[in-house]
């Protein structure tokens, strides 16, 4: 209850701020700015997110790739009580500080995968852990994809091999609406609460193409076209805004000190609201470039904002109207041909995108893509030197580090090495454009989660305990 | 004939004209970084030399015939084309629509008798593309149509070898593996159990040595049991795909028991019975980027898997990341396998000269080797590096475009 009324406190400033659909700066910061009516209620599925114990620690000497566009050579990042508190070249190490040498390695931010289903599809992929796709309907708005996530994932220790310290898990994309996703933190847990990364937006999955009209068009239902696909969408998009004008009403009322019945809540539609709002953020599957121009028309009719589109293999088709209209890519640079709607896919994608302004993820929606962010981030960054587009890496890092924080809402606490946010940190073997560049250390909230030099803090799920498994 | 002649005279003097270098197949490499398998090795300033398609000298210290065309490859890193396995180069242009699709089939009196070589599209967009990845040869497999779940389905059926050159003749060699699949997925298809596949195979082979019936169990066809003839008698190798580590040891007990030259593929739990494939001389067909506990069957499945395996001597030859569009990061795989302590010349082997090895084809590719064709890639860096590009692409000495209908799209857009 207190999240709807949260939300209900705030629609008659979010609208006015959606009708010129600018960017939402409030989406960066976590949900709620002013106090809701019964701010003291607990939240529901609240993150208990806890840092791990870490010592304060200095990496010295490394090759130092900021996220910010900087490179820093024979640099210094000094974490301290789980933030960082210093980058440069020149940087003065309290005493007792822990010191890492770097010399001849690399530092970046930890690596952010702003689209994974680790948990929701977990490994083994039995029938049993299949959690992602809620795919008997295809409005499922009002489920959340953290009711699903099994945190025993053995791949979640595979990714944290692979650098990844934080991810955006969504559910799956047969749905027009799949449902919410949930940020988390990649750490070893029991319960996903304890994953949950703390004051992150919640996000809306949604999902255009051949995946919802091919799964019901061939069920006898809609949609079954992508001219069903739109219709879907919009009318969903008109029972939100009565919905969410409803809840305004009764707040306002309330406000007042009026009486009146509150209206019943509405799961699905309490979620869609949220994105009217701008609480809540748009992480839109889609592939081709007409549809995306598409679905930004929807955005413009109902008054919401499309944080990001996902996969959008054809988005250098239209590089310029994504970065006018301020909306992000997820993609990938190796996979395409799969399906009709990825023939186009390309390796330059990223590029092209990138030299147009646009904000960029590389993301995986894949257990082995995960453990190697930075090698298809090599692939894509190549591709574009072959095309002419020379994009330099540290322009390129933030592939997998603070675009993918942005598109996740995050962007002030991680995703770069700057004072004050969290210690998130990966010192790499090598430059981490390199395939045979390994991920050393991990620090997470400035504690060393993985560290290949001491086989203790490779965690092993509990579904990995007793099996026959290998190293890595 | 005679009348025809000169035609061909012009046309061929016109080819020169226009494009002197696709038409001369004559040509020396030099200032080359070579790293080859084989006597010629790494050569830090090296020279290869071609003639008509073949390589006829390499190493260092080779006189360039007057004359002759040079590419100077600047100290640029030069390969032997690489040669992917398991792919449906050829086969497959968009996974999902079903027309496009041609390395399986739902024909019940078809499986070991089903043949790549007739489905083969030259046309392909998918073969341009791959060999931008420095892959000139391909060996192309059947796979399984699973849609009739009660279909008793134990064959996939032939492979070829395919070039990906320029052109419409790219079938190389026919028939060059029969197609199997165990473990669970394999059990699925005849028995539902493992312990029911390993008897109904040994019940297949058995009927395939005896003389031809008018009817077979398991669904198959006369000509399904034909197919496997050459297989019993030790003349096609049987890839045997499978995961865990107790089937690999019953495929191997098969294998002696049949003398079955047989190749395994998948394998992830293959570096826990190392020692045992190494025995009985068996290569090994990988991924080593596969360690994902997909299934019960693959508990085991691990980064360490490819080094593990070279270190107890098995022959290994890694692949890419599907059987089509993904083939071209096959470099990557060998790259990530590297990181993980498989020794760099054993990478660059497991792309070349022992896929090549493993299918009978050695003494024609795999390596930059006097004699053998001239399937050669001059790289800008480390061709294990997703950073590093070809920069020229030969098969059989015939330079080849460093373009696909992706960069073409790519150029079309990029501003």
């Amino acid at each position: 209850m207190a999240r709807r009324r949260a939300r209900a406190a705030l629609l008659g400033t979010a609208f006015a701020v959606l009708a010129g659909c600018s960017a939402s700066a409030a989406t960066d910061r976590p949900a709620a700015a002013p106090p809701p009516p019964a701010a003291d209620a607990p939240q529901p599925f609240a993150s208990t997110y806890t840092p791990r114990p870490a010592a304060d620690t200095a990496i010295v000497g490394a090759s130092i790739l900021t996220g910010t566009g900087e490179r820093i050579d024979r640099g210094t990042v000094l974490m301290a009580s789980g933030k960082i508190v210093a980058v440069g070249a020149n940087v003065d190490l309290p005493a007792g500080v822990r010191v890492v040498d770097g010399t001849g390695k690399w530092v970046t931010p930890g690596i952010i995968d702003a689209h994974s289903h680790l948990g929701v599809f977990a490994a083994p992929g039995v029938q049993g852990h299949a959690d992602g796709n809620e795919n008997i309907d295809p409005y499922t708005a009002h489920v959340w994809a953290e009711h699903s996530l099994w945190p025993q994932d053995p791949v979640f220790t595979k990714a944290r091999a692979g650098g990844v310290t934080s991810l955006l898990i969504l559910p799956g994309s047969a749905n027009l609406f799949g449902g919410r996703g949930v940020s988390v933190k990649n750490v070893p847990a029991v319960t996903v609460q304890q994953m949950k990364f703390p004051g992150a937006p919640y996000t809306l999955k949604m999902a255009c193409g051949e995946n919802p009209k091919g799964r019901y068009g061939s069920r006898g239902r809609a949609p079954a076209t992508r001219m069903g696909e739109v219709a879907g969408f919009r009318r969903a998009w008109i029972d939100a805004a009565e919905y969410a004008r409803k809840l305004d009403a009764y707040e306002k009322k309330r406000a007042r000190g009026e009486g009146g019945e509150a209206p019943k809540r509405d799961l699905g539609l309490e979620t869609l609201a949220g994105v009217l709002k701008g609480d809540i953020l748009v992480q839109n599957h889609c592939y081709r470039a007409d549809e995306m121009a598409v679905m930004l028309d929807v955005g413009h009719e109902f008054g919401y904002k499309t944080r990001a589109f996902h996969h959008a293999v054809e988005a250098y088709k239209i590089a310029d109207l994504l970065a006018k209209e301020d909306v992000c890519v997820a993609t990938w640079a190796t996979r395409w041909g799969f399906k009709m709607e990825a023939y186009d896919a390309i390796e330059e994608n990223a590029a092209i995108l990138t030299k147009a302004g646009v904000c960029v993820a590389i993301h995986s929606d894949e257990q082995r893509l995960v453990q190697r962010l930075n090698v298809e981030s090599a692939v894509a960054l190549a591709a574009g030197r072959r095309a002419g587009i020379d994009i330099s890496q540290e322009e390129a890092i933030k592939w997998i580090t603070l675009n993918p924080a942005k598109m996740m809402g995050i962007a002030d606490r991680t995703g770069s090495l700057e004072a004050g946010k969290m210690a998130d940190v990966v010192l790499w073997s090598r430059n981490p454009f390199s395939v045979y560049a390994i991920a050393e250390k991990v620090f997470i909230d400035g504690a060393l989660i993985l560290d290949t030099s001491d086989p203790a803090t490779r965690y092993r799920s509990d579904f990995e305990i007793g099996q026959p498994v290998g190293e890595e | 004939m005679q009348r025809r002649l000169p035609v061909f005279a012009a046309l061929a003097l016109a080819l020169a004209a226009a494009a002197p270098t696709a038409a001369a197949q004559t040509f020396a490499i030099t200032n080359a970084h070579l790293v080859t398998p084989g006597p010629v090795g790494e050569v830090e300033n090296g020279t290869v030399i071609v003639r008509d398609g073949r390589i006829a000298a390499a190493g260092a210290a080779i006189v360039v015939p007057s004359g002759m065309r040079i590419v100077d490859a600047r100290g640029a890193t030069v390969t032997p084309g690489f040669v992917a396995v398991n792919t449906a180069l050829g086969l497959v242009e968009v996974n999902s629509v079903g027309g496009s699709v041609d390395n399986r089939t739902h024909n019940s009196g078809i499986s070991a008798s089903f043949d790549v070589q007739y489905g083969l599209n030259p046309d392909s967009t998918l073969i341009p593309i791959a060999r931008l990845g420095g892959i000139t040869h391909a060996v192309v497999m059947p796979d399984y149509d699973d849609s009739d779940q009660e279909r008793e389905l134990p064959f996939a059926g032939k492979a070829a070898l395919i070039t990906l050159g320029e052109g419409a003749a790219i079938l190389h060699r026919s028939g060059v593996a029969m197609m199997l699949e165990l473990g669970e997925d394999g059990a699925a298809r005849i028995g539902g159990s493992r312990a029911a596949e390993f008897v109904q195979l040994r019940q297949i082979f058995d009927l395939a040595r005896q003389p031809p019936r008018d009817e077979y169990p398991f669904e198959l066809s006369q000509a399904d049991v034909a197919a496997l003839k050459p297989v019993l008698e030790g003349t096609m190798p049987l890839i045997v795909v499978v995961h865990r580590a107790a089937d690999i040891r019953q495929v191997l007990r098969l294998a002696r028991d049949y003398k079955l030259k047989i190749i395994l593929s998948g394998a992830e739990e293959a570096w826990r019975v190392a020692d045992e494939i190494a025995a009985a001389k068996v290569p090994v067909l990988i991924n080593p980027t596969s360690n994902i506990p997909s299934n019960f069957d693959m508990l085991g499945a691990s980064l360490q898997n490819a080094s593990i395996l070279k270190a107890a001597g098995v022959d290994i030859a890694i692949g890419g990341n599907d059987g089509g569009h993904r083939v071209r990061e096959m470099r990557y795989n060998a790259g990530l396998a590297v990181s993980r302590g498989l020794p760099y010349a054993a990478g660059i082997e497991a792309l070349t000269l022992a896929p090549a090895r493993i299918f009978g084809v050695a003494d024609q590719m795999g390596s930059i080797a006097p004699g053998k064709a001239a399937d050669i890639v001059i790289w800008d860096g480390d061709p294990l590096e997703p950073l590093t590009q070809p920069t020229a692409i030969f098969i059989a000495g015939k330079e080849q475009p460093l373009t696909s209908r992706a960069t073409e799209l790519g150029k079309r857009y990029a501003r």
